[in-house]
């Protein structure tokens, strides 16, 4: 397990809640809010393991509804929902391709809002919907779409520069060294 | 593809969720708290980066638009103490007469001022949290104001922090009346998602006659907002129902959307 890798993702995990409540900048102009929780989901399912899936979404989750009127503990299973199954089906995506990632991106970020609301509806709480709520949403999934090739180069940047890089083993081993006679 | 270890996390993961959320709300209040203090750090550095820019600005500003500041806030703070003597007479005249009728006497806002901190990051609520907690004194239920006009009330209190649910949050209902000859009476109740000025005022009687532009304040019903703060004025109105009810949509007087400094009332 690439520790640095999980220690990476949480700590954009919590900067992504703060900054998400403390910079209402998108909110301002476009009456909405992006939340990058998902696109930072779907970066853990096709890079990490299964442990750091899980952590984001427990920790992810936590934080976010720790400074929203969420109850404690709603946001855990839409954001985990998203990432188990991409990682379950990771094997068979081509998570290289930049385009691949965007098309996660804009899956992750339109359902984990859908499925936390429906949560929410299903607990007895009454969120705050209306027409204006399909503007919203467009807006959450279309900031998450933006924001997954950011998100992707900044990691792969990140752990180019300051993580750990598996050594190259060279093809020559002593061993298989042929020695040639006189002939 | 589903492996041991996927089906423990899967399992581990639900599990957990499940326990939070079943947890009694007292507990569920507590740990809100505790986990949102891990921001705290986050908070202060927010603030001091916030403050630097005005920090600067303010030391290279000139000395000569300093000394206009000073006159003009001066002269703005004779008017205030002009005006604070003649509502001090007013406030004795009130007085003489509720006694003369036999009426309870007003008591005196008491107000403390908060920092906005933070907004909901969720789109489906519309929360602040302000930076003063129990250890200032606040608890649930105060109603928070602007000079401009109500803002919400305290919905949650921490140690050095409270959540306050805002106008137009499905949480939020405020007993209000409209300042008209019939002075209809009416709920403040959430409009929609989008426009952070607007409300809606239902429950009006089936034959309120609003105008819009009229002044619509609360009315004291229900204990935790007191008669008189500013809400709003009226939009428009229409009548709901077949016309059992009149419902009417309020721009808000205070501007929720640029919020930076609230008043905590205190009764």
């Amino acid at each position: 397990m690439n520790v640095f890798r999980t220690i990476l993702i949480l700590a954009a995990a919590f900067l992504a809640v703060f900054g998400e409540a403390t910079l209402p900048v998108l909110h301002h102009w476009l009456g909405a809010q992006a939340d990058l929780l998902p696109v930072l989901m779907v970066y853990a399912a096709l890079n990490a393991d299964i442990a750091t899936v899980s952590l984001l979404a427990v920790l992810g989750g936590l934080w976010f509804d720790a400074l929203s009127a969420n109850p404690l503990g709603i946001s855990i299973l839409p954001l985990f929902a998203v990432g188990f199954v991409i990682y379950l089906r990771r094997d068979l995506i081509l998570r290289e391709l930049s385009f691949a990632q965007l098309v996660l991106g804009t899956m992750a970020s339109a359902i984990v809002p859908v499925l936390s609301v429906l949560l929410l509806l299903t607990a007895g709480k009454q969120p705050l919907l209306g027409w204006g709520s399909i503007w919203q949403w467009l807006v959450m999934t279309a900031g998450g779409a933006a924001a997954t090739p950011f998100v992707f180069a900044l990691f792969n940047w990140c752990n180019r520069s300051l993580g750990y890089q598996p050594r190259i083993e060279p093809n020559f081993r002593p061993d298989r060294e042929i020695r040639r006679g006189r002939i | 593809m589903f492996r041991k270890k996927n089906y423990l996390a899967l399992g581990a993961v639900t599990l957990l969720a499940l326990l939070i959320l079943s947890l009694p709300p007292r507990v569920t209040a507590h740990l809100k708290l505790t986990i949102g203090s891990l921001f705290l750090p986050l908070f202060g550095l927010a603030n001091t980066t916030q403050q630097l820019p005005a920090d600067l600005a303010d030391s290279v500003l000139p000395r000569r638009e300093l000394f206009q500041q000073i006159d003009r806030l001066r002269r703005e703070n004779e008017q205030f103490k002009a005006q604070a003597i003649q509502t001090a007479a007013i406030a004795r005249e009130n007085d003489q007469l509720r006694s003369l009728f036999g009426w309870q006497q007003q008591a005196p806002w008491k107000l403390k001022l908060a920092n906005v901190v933070m907004r909901d990051p969720a789109n489906w609520w519309r929360t602040v949290q302000i930076d003063l907690g129990s250890r200032d004194g606040l608890r649930e239920n105060l109603p928070v104001l602007t000079a401009e006009g109500l803002v919400g009330r305290v919905s949650s209190v921490g140690l050095t922090r409270s959540q306050v649910v805002l106008m137009g949050d499905p949480n939020c209902h405020v007993s209000a009346l409209v300042e008209n000859p019939a002075h209809d009476m009416g709920i403040v109740s959430a409009s929609g998602p989008l426009d952070t000025s607007l409300v809606d005022l239902t429950y009006l009687s089936g034959s309120a006659s609003l105008k819009p532009g009229q002044n619509v304040i609360t009315s004291g019903l229900g204990g935790v907002f007191p008669k008189g703060i500013p809400v709003g004025q009226v939009v428009d109105s229409r009548p709901v129902e077949f016309g059992l009810y009149t419902e009417a949509r309020v721009k808000l007087s205070a501007n929720l959307g640029a919020l930076e400094q609230v008043w905590v009332l205190f009764p």
